[in-house]
């Protein structure tokens, strides 16, 4: 059976092949440059004592590619789905070949067994190598963003997309299994995969491990800013408007935290609260700085000084209270994503069997 | 002696509907049995549930001592030829062959090759460019070179031309005598049936309505003509199976194992198409199945 299913899937798995080739081979060809250019500017800027400060080219070159290679990655594992999950026995159903084949002296369990290991190995790797080959080529650019958790970073690098392309797979196999039918497959592929990914980045990830709350001073970071909520609408004044700020009613000042930087990790929020965990009202806000009013209400802006020594008045009860996930938890959460992507395909590929002997038996 | 398909009460239900329904059958060994029955009658349910692409809803069926498709050695023992005999379009005869290789046990591997040569195709073809007849030869082909004990073909020659379809037949006749294998073959076209088979099964509306040799059934069914009578007025032993009356005359076709004793029936023999043709009619109107009677006879 192994040797008929690498017959059948032969010119599948050759295009597959021919598309990371051509793939490898332009990173091939780019990788090496970028690398460059950014051991260039690591030895440069040493000498120039700029390093943190100064632009990095690395992030002006082979653009086109920085941006297209996030895209390739995330659409390869929905591509396997596609033309490699959904035909595998819709095709078969859909053209009557299953009387054929499974007439054969191979009982239907090892038929399904074979096609489902054999192609879906071939998935996985599919997926596992263009990212591997992925992060080898964008290494320099990880490396001066410092945000392997961003949305557009995690789900490009590591051991994820391995997880993605196996239950692509799976997904296209389950959906040709129930509507018999390739292109309808196709079309429920391509459209529960996205659903998946974009339900478990923003549902599902979050929750995987509860963050770290660290404890900050006020004055820590990018320092404190002051929302405030006028009749024109909202202003704000040297602040970052965060997720988790509320929005200031008409005449009302809200305390924004500081802006903290956490290299390679994960900020959920950054709040200013007391130590009993409640954020200051506008009225102590107010109180605590009056100067504020001038500036809101269009009077003369306060000058620096004044806004330190008000942010001064606030540190001695307030303080900055930050979630987030740390670098070191790239790899569980890689880890994770991938198992969770593995056992929904293990978990169709199961019921794949199950429909198939409850349907055609 | 055990048949080559034994089935007892066998029905298969869909939904609510019984595509086939109470099938007692002992099927020889060593024939050609043509199932024969219209369109939708259950002929391909009782092949699917042979080989074990379905599995049945009541009843049992064994075939060749074993249940269907249950394990790699009982997919051996038979060969299956699906209707419309589908092929992989993207694949050549030669991959055909090769798959038949790698999927079965005792593949003769020298008997496929021949055939294709004997047929003469091109064993790089693809099966797509294949016509009707050449794919349905190849079918036949893979089926054959399984080397099974019980070969099953559903519908074989539907979609062929009548010089195709002779061809075909004429070639599994061939197989039958050099492999002495059984077979199976469904047909809506008694035509061909005739030709080849020497048992036959009439399937109706999902019920057998009669299964036999040809040989007896037609030594024990007469078309009778002759003056008028009333059903009540025939002999004990007389099962009418088609009876039509006018003001004078009466016609029947019946089934008896006795001679035809009363001088003043004019006695005609039957042909295989009308038989078929009668047990089909006497399907339709609401009658008890007398086909299973028959089939405990024998």
């Amino acid at each position: 059976m192994i040797r008929f299913t690498l017959m059948q899937s032969r010119a599948s798995v050759l295009v597959g092949a021919i598309g990371l080739g051509v793939v490898a081979v332009v990173l091939a060809i780019t990788g090496p440059h970028l690398a460059h250019v950014y051991d260039a500017f690591e030895s440069s800027c040493k000498v120039a004592r700029d390093c943190a400060t100064a632009p990095n080219p690395v992030l002006n070159s082979d653009k086109a590619l920085q941006s297209a290679l996030p895209f390739i990655v995330a659409i390869v594992p929905a591509l396997v789905g596609l033309f490699f999950g959904a035909p595998l026995i819709a095709r078969e159903l859909e053209t009557g070949t299953f009387r054929l084949v499974w007439t054969q002296s191979v009982t239907r369990k090892r038929w399904l067994a074979a096609k489902l290991g054999l192609v879906g190995i071939v998935a996985m790797a599919i997926g596992g190598l263009l990212t591997w080959m992925a992060d080898w080529w964008a290494s320099p650019l990880d490396a001066v963003n410092q945000d392997r958790f961003g949305v557009a970073n995690f789900s490009f690098h590591g051991i994820a997309p391995i997880g993605y392309a196996a239950f692509a797979f799976a997904l296209g196999v389950t959906a040709g299994v129930l509507l018999r039918r390739t292109v309808p497959a196709m079309a429920v592929t391509g459209a529960g995969f996205a659903a998946a990914r974009v339900a478990v980045t923003y549902w599902v990830r979050p929750n995987l491990a509860s963050p770290v709350r660290e404890s900050l001073p006020l004055s820590a970071g990018f320092g404190p800013g002051f929302l405030y909520g006028g009749s024109q609408g909202t202003m704000n004044f040297n602040a970052y408007i965060q997720s988790g700020v509320p929005t200031p009613g008409v005449g009302q000042v809200v305390l924004t935290a500081p802006q903290v930087n956490v290299p390679n990790g994960w900020v959920y929020s950054t709040t200013a609260v007391d130590k009993a965990g409640h954020a200051p009202t506008s009225h102590y806000v107010f109180q605590a700085c009056p100067v504020l009013k001038q500036l809101f209400r269009g009077s003369q802006p306060p000058s620096a000084a004044q806004l330190q020594a008000c942010i001064t008045r606030l540190t001695s009860t307030f303080h900055t209270v930050v979630a987030y996930q740390p670098a070191s938890r790239f790899w569980p959460l890689q880890w994770a994503e991938m198992g969770i992507f593995l056992a929904a395909a293990l978990a169709l590929c199961g019921f794949t069997y199950w429909w198939l002997r409850r349907r055609y038996a | 002696m055990s048949g080559v398909i034994e089935a007892s009460g066998l029905g298969k239900q869909y939904g609510r509907k019984w595509a086939l329904r109470g099938c007692t059958l002992s099927i020889p060994t060593g024939r050609v049995v043509g199932l024969v029955g219209p369109n939708g009658a259950g002929k391909t349910t009782l092949l699917h549930l042979a080989v074990g692409l379905l599995s049945p809803s009541a009843g049992s069926i064994s075939v060749l001592d074993g249940k269907p498709g249950d394990g790699p050695d009982q997919l051996a023992k038979v060969g299956f030829v699906a209707q419309d005999t589908p092929t992989y379009a993207g694949l050549s005869i030669k991959k055909h062959l090769r798959m038949g290789a790698y999927l079965n046990p005792n593949w003769d591997g020298d008997l496929a090759e021949r055939r294709i040569e004997g047929l003469g195709l091109d064993p790089r073809q693809k099966a797509g460019s294949l016509s009707g007849g050449q794919r349905a030869q190849l079918a036949l082909t893979l089926a054959i070179a399984k080397r099974p004990e019980l070969l099953v073909l559903d519908e074989p020659v539907a979609s062929l031309d009548p010089l195709a379809r002779r061809e075909f037949l004429q070639d599994l006749m061939t197989i039958v005598a050099e492999h002495g294998v059984s077979v199976v073959l469904s047909s809506h076209l008694t035509a061909d049936l005739e030709r080849v088979c020497d048992y036959v099964v009439v399937l109706f509306s999902s019920q057998v309505q009669v299964a036999g040799y040809v040989n007896d059934l037609l030594g024990s069914h007469h078309r009778l003509s002759g003056v008028r009578r009333d059903h009540g007025n025939l002999p004990a032993d007389w099962v009418a199976i088609e009876e039509s009356h006018t003001d004078k005359q009466s016609t029947l076709l019946v089934r008896t194992d006795g001679p035809i004793l009363d001088p003043s029936w004019n006695v005609k023999p039957v042909t295989l198409d009308d038989l078929i043709l009668a047990y089909m009619s006497q399907g339709r109107s609401p009658r008890p199945n007398q086909g299973r009677e028959l089939g405990v006879l024998r």
